[in-house]
């Protein structure tokens, strides 16, 4: 049913079709409306579940891989330094093949203290072995919820997915949503059957010391799992496609780039500002386009290498740093033409939108004129010079 | 069967405590028992892949979560409708869980999951090489607390964690120790049919981090008892009973253990440490009267 819902709530609502038994969270900006959300079901009768209020990210992270080990369909959500808290757990969930579903609403991380968005808290933890979609719109936030845990729980899978959503942006948005039915969710998302649980009729030892002999091969089997789910993607958004009548590729999405001789590769809610240019420019005869990811983890070097092999100039925004190197979405993309004959010209580093900058159309206009047949060094848009402090010789 | 739920074969030290506490709080609970075990000596001893001492269903996610860990089984265990005759064990050691776990384990005392945390209390952190830990008794030498011509080791007293644990208002409360491995059982079997938080301090000996004889583990064990440093406590819906004892000098606990050895020339610690069993002994009312009422 289509309704007119704020992004948290609609996620909500799509979190309680998806019935997951143990819920965990804490507070945090501006992932809390989610969880409040999913607390008032659970308060009036309308999802059968446990809510777990924790003290900490650390705690929340925890709870739902215990509840996860125990067979049960968990959920948790969180931003910026709540995710960094629960950095080590992330990895140890991931490391236990544990397929919780995590929404990361994207927040700037401190300091200094930021509480709007860019995309540093869930690329900080893009080698931590969870999947990671990312929502441009929130109708993608509530389908990759589906999409996440049909994914994540797939026996030939067993990762956990964290679906990322721009903060405030698509969490405190408003838009037309279709929430599906229970019917039709119900027939794509089976109930969940672990491989292997805590359960005293068949005991196991769950998160043993694993030393140097084997120790490799559990890493290189997430790897390979990775690679597995990059197939597995397209597959189940076909399936969601027949259950839903929405299409994803879901690993990219092409806009405009058939003839395109300069392209922006973006990810997240900017790909709407991005789209709308694209719709600019192609009006005045520009032959421009934008490559969407969708799917940061597993990164889709080959869909990446297809889409963009012919196009002259590209350009990679991103909305995070790896302060000292390449930003982590540029560094993907240039990965995936190393020693490749067929190439872009140049493939030149963007920053937009940090902490919450509104990223305009005038920004990405900039952007595409900035585009040439020349590498440069990564370029700030919208950087104010005033607000630098002179260097001292 | 009950004897079968931690086997032998594991790679603990000779004579390690924790390993022997462990094995009696499993036998004690029972096979119908789900333990998530902190990061620590006991991990490390009893799950090198691909063998496991456990016959229970258990998990080792990180160093200071089992507690949270144990709430989100819990929930799940509610939530399947099998928590019912089902026991959830939450277990570390001593850093585990008075240190980096503090946090996770007031969250599940005061949320009041159905959960018995375990804290296998050896003094130190063993596993990373006998570092001090908040539970490290006064004036110990460890390694991270060495005793030098400025320094009598360690300069703080125990925190404490079964008083901390207590203030949570949970119905269960106890401290144990592997010398008194009856008292101890028993207080594990009585926590388990509490329903809602409990917490058990057992006092392990740990001979390669006390640097005693591994054949000494019980009687050094026995002795923290004896001389009021280690207290036996037990606090049951707010009443409390303790086990009493006719106390003997500390001097006959910390002679056996080389962690104290340097005390030889501190005398005036040795009576800081006997001030401290003085006044466990007045605080819990240890001392025997002429009629002995003991518990366990």
């Amino acid at each position: 049913m289509k309704e007119l819902l704020e992004g948290s709530r609609a996620i909500a609502e799509v979190v309680k079709l998806c019935k997951p038994g143990v819920i965990s969270a804490y507070p945090i900006t501006p992932q809390t409306h989610i969880v409040e959300e999913l607390a008032q079901m659970v308060a009036d009768g309308k999802l059968k579940a446990s809510f777990v209020n924790v003290e900490s990210e650390h705690s929340a992270a925890s709870v739902v891989l215990g509840g996860e080990a125990a067979g049960v369909r968990s959920y948790t959500a969180t931003s910026s330094q709540g995710l960094l808290y629960m950095a080590e757990v992330i990895f140890n969930i991931a490391g236990l093949r544990l397929p919780v579903v995590l929404a990361c609403a994207n927040r700037a991380v401190s300091a200094p203290i930021n509480i709007w968005n860019d995309q540093q808290d869930s690329l900080s933890l893009r080698d931590s072995g969870w999947i990671q979609l990312v929502a441009e719109n929130i109708q993608e936030a509530v389908d990759f919820h589906l999409i996440a845990y049909r994914l994540g729980e797939d026996k030939d899978i067993m990762l956990p997915v964290m679906v990322c959503l721009d903060g405030f942006i698509l969490t405190h948005g408003i838009e037309t949503v279709d929430i599906p039915s229970q019917e039709s969710v119900d027939k794509f998302l089976p109930p969940y059957q672990p491989l292997y649980k805590l359960d005293p009729n068949n005991p196991v030892t769950l998160g043993p010391l694993v030393d140097p002999e084997s120790y490799t091969e559990t890493r290189y089997a997430i790897e390979q799992t990775l690679k597995d789910a990059l197939k597995l993607i397209p597959n189940i958004t076909v399936d969601f496609s027949k259950a839903f009548g929405r299409h994803y590729n879901g690993l990219v999405e092409e806009y405009r780039l058939d003839d395109a001789e300069r392209a922006i590769v973006a990810m997240g809610s900017v790909c709407g500002t991005v789209k709308d240019v694209v719709d600019i420019l192609r009006s005045k005869g520009k032959k421009v386009g934008l490559l969407k990811i969708t799917s940061f983890r597993p990164f889709p070097a080959q869909q990446v290498y297809e889409a963009l092999k012919d196009i002259p100039k590209v350009g990679v925004l991103d909305r995070a740093l790896s302060l000292g190197s390449f930003a982590p979405l540029t560094c993907e993309v240039k990965a995936v033409f190393a020693n490749k004959k067929k190439r872009p010209q140049a493939i030149n580093s963007f920053i937009v939108g940090l902490g919450g900058r509104d990223i305009t159309l005038d920004s990405i206009k900039e952007v595409f004129r900035l585009l040439s047949l020349k590498e440069r060094p990564a370029e700030y848009i919208d950087l104010k010079p005033e607000l630098l402090r002179e260097r001292y010789e | 069967m009950n004897n079968k739920l931690f086997v032998f074969g594991h790679t603990a030290c000779a004579g390690c405590g924790q390993s022997l506490a462990a094995r009696l709080v499993i036998e004690a609970a029972g096979p119908n028992t789900i333990v998530a075990n902190n990061t620590g000596c006991l991990e490390v001893f009893s799950t090198k892949f691909p063998e496991s001492a456990w016959a229970v269903p258990w998990i080792h996610s990180l160093f200071e979560n089992s507690a949270a860990v144990a709430s989100g089984i819990e929930q799940a265990l509610i939530y399947l409708g099998k928590k019912e005759g089902v026991n959830v064990i939450a277990q570390g050691g001593d850093g585990g869980t008075a240190d980096i776990g503090l946090q996770a384990l007031s969250g599940m005392l005061e949320r009041g999951h159905d959960i018995l945390y375990v804290c296998y209390d050896n003094e130190a952190y063993m596993n990373t090489g006998i570092q001090r830990s908040g539970l490290t008794p006064l004036a110990t030498n460890t390694t991270t607390s060495p005793s030098g011509t400025l320094s009598f080791g360690n300069p703080r007293p125990k925190k404490p964690l079964p008083e901390i644990a207590k203030a949570h208002g949970i119905p269960y409360v106890a401290t144990a120790s592997v010398g008194y491995h009856q008292d101890l059982q028993k207080k594990v079997k009585k926590a388990l049919s509490i329903k809602g938080p409990k917490y058990i301090q057992i006092h392990c000996p740990c001979p390669l981090g006390w640097r005693h004889e591994p054949s000494q583990t019980i009687k050094v064990a026995r002795l923290a008892v004896e001389t009021g440093l280690f207290p036996l406590v037990e606090w049951q819906d707010g009443t409390i009973s303790v086990r009493k004892i006719q106390p003997k000098p500390v001097e006959e606990y910390l002679n056996l253990q080389a962690r104290f050895r340097h005390l030889a020339n501190f005398p005036e610690v040795i009576k800081n440490l006997q001030a401290i069993a003085d006044a466990n002994i007045k605080r819990y009312s240890l001392a025997m009267t002429s009629e002995p009422e003991g518990v366990g």
